[in-house]
């Protein structure tokens, strides 16, 4: 029973990532009818500066608490995640916005492709460990074991994702996102600036993906340049498992994600004797995206794509 | 058309002057030609965006590996006893073998998800690559097929005849070191896949595809099934991928999982895109210059780097890379046709008026 | 022998709501150009979509020329015998006009991806008549000169004769045409009803849509009214249009004297 709880901890708290990332796949998914396949790699530089950054404060101050630090360290990744988010928007897919579907997706994969060499030249190839900021000391719940740094994923992932249901359901921005996201032609005849609430989507994504990219950073204690990948390919299967497009979607579907994936890679090898293994956790995925996309490629709470007749 | 025969076939002699890693190369290009002709079967003609093509050139790899090195006789006893020799399959025979297996799996992963929206279907099929490369990286326990991370090692190199592609021969006077049979073979290789690619263009199912991109609907209210029909491109796509994979696996002699990991695919689809989808010399400038150029670059810019600030700022490596992401990105925003797209299909009397007015 | 090219009864469909199709059927007698008329809305486009496959029906029974047909894939329609063309011109834009009739000879034909790559005398041969035959037909709509031409730079009127040349190439049994006459001026509408009758002389049956009033009446044998997706007329022109059913719904008063074929 004790791994059991373990395990959807884990689940909830890999979830938890996996949510804040779908959440920026979804949201410009549902506007652009694209999937920004650079979306991962700006989790990637957002975790990677938020490293540069607490190696930076703890040099500069020793004394420095591990909470501020970290504080600190996040506080510098959003702001560089949201730039580089803005910028790709603005050079890379606004001048494909009328195109035929396969250009800007092709455009996407190239410009997460430069970006990872980019992360690569000013970072470096080798896997960097993250300082340890918060104290790992176990807390005992339920008979599983689990860290501060796991309760505030889970924590603060909670407290971010009600935060953005309130400001997509309840704030004039989120209104203007909802019905660009639905109409963009109409809502333009209404007024709203599509061209800003698209810059607006794509900075909110960004600044979840930074803050995932830290917890992702802290949880593992390890950063590099290709850290992006898998995160982000799960994190779309999550937004599609939930419904692309659809907000509430991105967050169960990653919470799903990652219970599903700590769950099976926990329980696999009893259940199939042994001949495969956790390292086939990926695959888990993989095989959930092929099948949602196949049998249900509404997702679970149904897709919500604009209208671009 | 001689002229460029003897150019091809001079080649290797002029470019092994500046040492065989030249020729290395061609030959890796010649494989790169033939990887791109299949993705361009798949994304020119078809119109299906693959992004897990390479998981066709690992499946034709690994059957080759298999089947000609020890791999199979040391893990299992009974496959030992059954060839005492060893095994080492023919060439005659690995050819079509492996392009059967390749197109066997094009069908497996074809069939559930042709019928998808083009970006879903290429994250599909992005995690069908993946999904295949996780596999042939953990088959090594409990039964040890794949020899997982480590790769297989000892693949036999090409056998035609009697001639073993190891050493060097003896042609009619002139000496040819191994790497350059390998090249004539791709050469060989590379010409019958053009020649098939240009004969399926102008043929009754290559109307077929290129009615199903330009209209779908239409298509099927003439009459084309065009669930088969994208079947098919995907299926054949995946011969080429299959033959060459096995191609590389002898002449490398060793293959890994590494060799097939997710950024092969984009850089195959790179060279189709910069080329120019769906034209077939197009594709193939694509392959040649994104195949060549970054050996180019490997030779200059180490050199240079050192040269000038003392020591390597960017990696050779790191280049090339930035290159296929760059080039991707450049192609679609300034030229998305590509740097030799098809001419102008057929009389378009526009354009004419046009060109008189200015004559 | 039944003469009856194609015979549908009971068709139902429902969007959501709305009930688009109530018990509507036809019956086509071989070599007729039949008429399938009413308002906007009437469910027409959606019954000639259900006939041709492209959306499934609740309920219903198809035959084409005797033997049952399922309408639920679009290329087996096809390949059962009925062409049809679409109300906004759905060519291959890109490929010149014969090689969009060259594509509709695919249904036909038999070539193999294998024969295409061995280059063997039956795929050749075959190669040779479906150009031929799609010349023919180039030369039968009376775009010949076109051959070459991009599609997608036809005049209006050329594109919707090189669809109908590309639906005849797939030697249909039944000719369906959404709106053929959508958007032509007098002079074409002409030219048309002169390449339908002729189409109809040499043996296609033709089953026809058409808001066009005049050209309905004066081209077709035999014509189904449709209003709110329910039948309310069915008969030769002259008896449709006195239909006062028909003339509340649709026609109006103003047009019960326009000469039908029978007393032209």
């Amino acid at each position: 029973m004790e791994t059991f709880i373990q395990q959807v901890i884990n689940g909830l708290v890999l979830g938890s990532m996996y949510s804040l990332i779908a959440l920026g796949y979804t949201m410009v998914y549902g506007i652009l009818n694209l999937i920004n396949f650079a979306h991962g790699d700006v989790m990637t530089v957002g975790a990677l500066t938020s490293l540069t950054t607490a190696l930076l404060l703890q040099s500069m101050f020793p004394g420095m608490p591990g909470w501020f630090i970290l504080l600190g360290a996040l506080l510098a990744a959003i702001p560089v995640c949201v730039t580089l988010s803005l910028v790709i928007e603005r050079v890379a897919y606004r001048p494909l916005r009328n195109a035929p579907r396969l250009a800007p997706l092709i455009t996407a994969i190239g410009v997460s492709i430069v970006i990872q060499t980019i992360a690569m030249l000013v970072w470096g190839r080798s896997y960097m460990p993250y300082p340890q900021l918060v104290t790992n000391d176990p807390i005992n719940v339920f008979g599983a074991t689990v860290t501060q740094t796991k309760l505030g994923v889970i924590g603060l992932s909670a407290v971010v994702m009600i935060g953005l249901m309130l400001l997509v359901n309840r704030t004039r921005l989120g209104r203007a996102m909802r019905a660009t996201a639905e109409n963009p032609r109409v809502a333009s005849l209404m007024g709203v600036n599509p061209n800003f609430v698209i810059a607006a989507t794509f900075a909110i994504g960004a600044a979840l993906a930074a803050l995932a990219g830290v917890m992702l950073a802290t949880t593992y204690g390890v950063a590099h340049f290709y850290m992006g990948f898998l995160p982000g390919l799960k994190a779309f299967t999550a937004a599609v498992l939930g419904g692309i497009g659809n907000v509430p979607g991105a967050m169960i579907g990653g919470l799903l994600l990652g219970l599903i994936e700590s769950l099976g890679a926990g329980y696999i090898g009893d259940l199939t004797g042994g001949v495969f293994g956790s390292h086939y956790q990926d695959v888990f995925a993989f095989l959930i995206l092929v099948g949602v996309l196949i049998f249900r490629p509404s997702g679970l709470l149904g897709e919500r794509v604009a209208d671009r007749a | 058309m001689i002229v460029v025969a003897a150019v091809l076939l001079a080649l290797p002699y002029f470019a092994g002057g500046f040492g065989n890693a030249w020729v290395r190369a061609l030959a890796f290009m010649l494989l790169y030609i033939m990887l791109a002709l299949g993705l361009n079967i798949v994304v020119g003609f078809a119109g299906l965006l693959d992004l897990g093509y390479i998981a066709f050139y690992a499946v034709g790899a690994y059957t080759y590996a298999l089947l000609a090195s020890p791999q199979l006789t040391q893990n299992f006893a009974w496959i030992a006893q059954a060839f005492p020799n060893g095994l080492h399959i023919s060439i005659w025979l690995v050819i079509p073998l492996s392009a059967g297996v390749a197109a066997m799996f094009g069908i497996l992963l074809g069939a559930p998800v042709l019928k998808l929206r083009g970006d879903y279907l290429a994250i599909v099929t992005l995690g069908f690559g993946e999904i295949i490369r996780i596999f042939l990286n953990n088959l090594n326990a409990p039964l040890n097929i794949t020899n997982g991370p480590q790769g297989i090692t000892l693949i036999d190199p090409v056998r035609i005849g009697s001639v073993n592609f190891t050493g060097v021969h003896d042609v009619f006077g002139i000496a040819m070191p191994a790497v350059y049979l390998y090249y004539y073979l791709f050469l060989v290789l590379t010409t019958i896949t053009i020649v098939i690619c240009i004969r399926l263009q102008n043929s009754r199912l290559g109307r077929a595809w290129m009615a199903i991109r330009e209209d779908e609907i239409a298509a099927k209210a003439m009459g084309i099934n065009v669930r088969n029909v994208k079947l098919l491109a995907f299926a054949l796509g995946a011969t080429f991928g299959g033959v060459s994979g096995a191609m590389f696996s002898a002449f490398q002699g060793f293959v890994s999982p590494e060799s097939f990991v997710l950024n092969e695919s984009i850089i195959v689809l790179a060279m189709v895109v910069l080329g120019g989808l769906g034209h077939i010399p197009g594709v193939i400038l694509g392959a040649v210059l994104l195949a060549l150029f970054p050996e180019v670059l490997r030779h200059t810019v180490t050199p240079v780097q050192m040269a000038l600030f003392g020591q390597v700022i960017v990696e050779a490596e790191v280049l090339r890379m930035m290159l296929y992401g760059l080039a991707l990105v450049l192609v679609m925003l300034y030229r998305p046709k590509g740097l030799w797209p098809a001419p102008e299909h057929g009389v378009n009397p526009v354009v004419q008026k046009h060109s008189r007015l200015a004559a | 022998m039944s003469d009856i090219v194609l015979r549908v009864a009971g068709v139902n469909k429902r969007f959501g709501g709305l009930q688009a199709l109530s018990d509507v059927g036809v019956q086509i007698v071989r070599g007729q150009i039949y008429g399938l008329i009413g308002p906007n809305g009437a469910g027409k486009t959606t019954f000639f979509n259900v006939v041709t496959g492209l959306y499934a029906p609740d309920s219903g029974t198809f035959e084409l020329d005797g033997a049952a047909y399922s309408p639920h894939e679009v290329h087996r329609v096809a390949a059962a015998g009925i062409a049809r063309t679409f109300q906004n011109i759905r060519l291959f834009p890109d490929m010149t006009a014969l090689e969009n009739v060259m594509v509709g000879r695919h249904v036909r034909t038999k070539a193999t991806a294998l024969g295409a790559i061995l280059r063997t005398r039956a795929t050749v041969a075959e190669e040779r008549a479906i150009k031929q035959r799609s010349l023919e037909l180039l030369e039968y709509v009376g775009i010949a000169k076109y051959a070459d031409y991009q599609a997608r730079t036809l005049a209006y009127g050329d594109q919707r004769r090189l669809e109908i040349a590309r639906a005849l190439a797939t030697e249909p049994k039944l000719l369906a045409l959404d709106e053929p006459a959508a958007g032509m001026n007098a002079t074409e509408k002409v030219a048309l009803r002169s390449l339908l009758e002729a189409i109809s002389r040499d043996g296609v049956t033709i089953l026809l849509i058409e808001h066009d009033v005049k050209l309905v009446m004066g081209l077709c044998d035999q014509v189904t009214v449709l209003d709110y997706g329910k039948t309310i007329a069915v008969g030769a022109p002259a008896d449709v249009q006195r239909n006062p059913a028909v003339i509340e719904a649709y026609l109006g008063a103003a047009h019960t004297n326009v000469a039908t074929k029978a007393s032209a």
